[in-house]
């Protein structure tokens, strides 16, 4: 029996040792917010090619560490790391897909777009100093939108996100006292109000809570069909959130220059004032070639075929010209002798 | 006892005991390295959870050890959590969590004793059964389904119905103002502690009923026939009997009310501010905090004070835990001297 038994584990720990050297198979883990288009590539490239692809939605910071670690094939983000701390780390970031955080507001009676804001006013409502729907500042720049005479329940992020790092850096940028009070970051020392886990979490609050106000990744506005507003941009329209004001902000970023590029606050007549983009880190120099060339193939594969699925999710596809520059980037991905990984 | 047994079967067995029949059957023989791998196996299985126990102490003090060594025991009362600036105080989370639970054992001891009283004094016995075993499954559906009943039905009454009326009703009060500001949401203290109430009930209720059948039927009928009203009994014969037994049960709740995760976050806001002292305020609880910003914390200071405020809980817990166990223990005794 005891022998049996040991045999038993024996084959067992056999059968996962084998399943986890499996040479086709690469990991990922980070960002939430690209999750589900990574998961539906993955799932269209397993069936396509017999690849599998493992991608944990585990938050951009603990992608980061996990890829850092050397724990996963590649790692993602929501928040683009500087030249120099690539540098360090000795990676190399790409982007994937590029999305918008959007703020979202429940007020009875209130249609989506109906509502314009500015930075400067989302800024001092996330700041505590404009605290009622019918506030002058408010009522300005909505003539006519019956606002109520109600306290504002402001909802955010309660987890540490990229979502949250792209919302405060915009704040930062348009708003003086967001920047010296508060500041950008993955998780930062919101002033006031109450804050949902991930993107469903604030979601459901806004949901729940009567005038309050949140900000949310553009998937939910369209799957909880939620009553966005219109933001002010850079230019001095205000647009609203879709798939043509996110390409608008994208087109003017300098991709060609470096790959960090936050689309927040861009210029453009069109574009949508919170545009970020997702990005996936790999490490230059490989220990498993074989995996990081899994992965590789597995995003080229995606800018090729994707874009439509990438569609479907709200998610926009990269522009040819900036797939060009990736592709062409993946070949500082060496392996131990120098050579560069192949991705076809 | 032999005195009792019929002759003849006492020479039976005087018979058996002193003529043994053959060698035991070969199967049943022990093989010697059998007892020894054993007594090692067990051993070492007791030494292994000793040195778990040990080792995430550790490890919590070794991954904690920046946060203590920048900020020492000032960050148990700094209220600053400010992450861009790294600057951490966890005074809104120790005070989140001890808060929470107090709330909680305030609404649920109360019921909890109710609960016991009514299922072992005056339930009709038809009625004992169902009923104890519905307290009983109410302790196993899962944390988050609380939590998602607490933040989508029980949060929007509790701001309907309890929190926008407070303010007119107390408005004016000087010390009670201040406990009752803040948007009326329904998310903050005073809803996580009662979710919290709601799931500790089961387990303190529980634990009572138990005590409280323990105690011995002859001096519960000895009060009754000297005169004594049932709340009487309870509260002089029963209560007194069976108060280690009670408060073990208290201590389990109140431990299990410290370290619960999910269903806080839900509805406890999740601030790392406070405003005020307001029960309506949205606060954060140490779990709740871990839970959400684990996974983003840069290493550093920031992961550092989670660990930190980790290690204070595990602290927290750990004292709660083994005055219960105390507490048990002398139930234990307590019953062997029953009848």
């Amino acid at each position: 029996m005891k022998f049996k038994l040991i045999q038993a584990a024996v084959v067992v720990t056999a059968g996962v040792v084998s399943t986890a050297s499996w040479a086709q198979d690469a990991t990922g883990a980070g960002a939430s917010f690209p999750a589900p288009i990574y998961a539906k590539w993955a799932d269209a490239y397993s069936k396509a090619t017999g690849a599998h692809i493992n991608y944990q939605s585990v938050g951009s910071g603990a992608g980061m560490k996990q890829i850092r670690g050397k724990t996963v094939d590649f790692g993602a983000s929501d928040a683009p790391l500087l030249d120099d701390d690539l540098a360090k780390d000795g990676l190399v970031q790409f982007p994937t897909v590029i999305g918008g955080v959007i703020p979202v507001l429940n007020i009875t009676g209130i249609q989506p777009g109906q509502i314009r804001l500015t930075g400067q006013v989302l800024g001092d409502i996330y700041l505590g100093k404009i605290t009622k729907w019918n506030d002058a500042a408010l009522t300005a720049l909505n003539p006519g939108v019956p606002l109520p005479d109600a306290a504002i329940a402001v909802v955010r992020r309660a987890d540490g996100s990229g979502t949250s790092f792209n919302f405060t850096n915009y704040l930062s940028k348009v708003n003086a006292e967001w920047k010296s009070k508060v500041g950008e970051g993955t998780a930062v020392n919101w002033p006031v109000g109450a804050g949902g886990k991930g993107n469903e979490g604030v979601a459901a609050f806004v949901n729940r809570l009567p005038n309050s106000i949140g900000y949310v990744e553009y998937a939910y506005v369209k799957q909880n069909k939620m009553t966005y507003a219109l933001l002010k941009n850079k230019d001095g329209n205000f647009a609203a959130p879709d798939a043509d004001t996110f390409k608008a902000a994208a087109a003017g970023a300098e991709w060609n220059k470096s790959f960090y590029q936050v689309l927040t606050d861009q210029p453009g007549k069109t574009s949508w004032p919170i545009t970020a983009a997702t990005f996936i880190m790999m490490h230059k120099l490989q220990d498993k070639p074989v995996q990081a060339s899994t992965s590789l193939k597995f995003f080229d594969w995606a800018y090729a075929n994707g874009d439509k699925m990438a569609d479907e999710l709200e998610y926009v596809p990269l522009p040819d010209s900036v797939k060009a520059l990736v592709r062409k980037q993946w070949g500082e991905i060496k392996d131990a002798s120098g050579k560069p990984i192949a991705y076809k | 006892m032999a005195a009792t047994l019929p002759a003849s079967h006492y020479e039976d067995a005087k018979m058996q005991r002193s003529d043994p029949m053959g060698r035991p059957p070969e199967k049943r023989r022990p093989a010697p390295w059998a007892d020894a791998a054993f007594s090692v196996l067990a051993h070492s299985a007791a030494i292994l959870t000793l040195l778990l126990l040990v080792g995430i102490i550790a490890s919590l003090f070794i991954g904690a050890t920046p946060a203590i060594r920048e900020y020492g025991l000032s960050f148990l009362w700094s209220s600053d959590w400010d992450p861009v600036q790294d600057k951490y105080g966890g005074l809104v989370m120790i005070y989140g969590t001890l808060m929470t639970s107090l709330i909680a054992l305030v609404i649920a001891v109360p019921v909890s004793f109710g609960i016991a009283l009514f299922l072992t004094e005056l339930s009709p016995n038809w009625l004992r059964r169902p009923l104890g075993i519905a307290v009983e499954l109410l302790a196993a559906v899962p944390s988050i389904v609380y939590g998602m009943w607490g933040l989508l039905v029980f949060s929007p009454v509790l701001a309907t119905y309890v929190q926008q009326p407070m303010p007119a009703v107390f408005g004016n009060t000087p010390l009670l103002k201040s406990f009752v500001s803040g948007a009326p949401v329904g998310i903050g203290i005073l809803s996580a502690g009662i979710i919290l109430a709601i799931m500790i009930i089961p387990f303190i209720a529980s634990v009572m009923r138990d005590v409280f059948e323990v105690t011995p039927a002859m001096l519960k009928e000895s009060a009754y026939g000297l005169g004594s009203t049932t709340w009487e009994v309870v509260f002089r014969v029963v209560l007194p009997y069976t108060k280690t037994g009670v408060i073990g049960g208290i201590m389990l709740g109140l431990g299990r009310a410290l370290g619960e995760t999910m269903a806080v976050t839900f509805v406890i806001g999740n601030a790392n501010q406070l405003g005020s002292p307001s029960l309506f305020e949205a606060a954060n609880s140490i779990t709740s905090v871990l839970a959400n910003e684990f996974a983003e914390a840069s290493e550093g200071l920031h992961q550092a004070s989670l660990l930190y405020l980790a290690l204070v809980l595990f602290f927290i817990t750990f004292v709660v835990l083994s005055l219960s166990k105390m507490l048990l223990a002398q139930l234990k005794k307590g019953e062997g001297a029953r009848s």
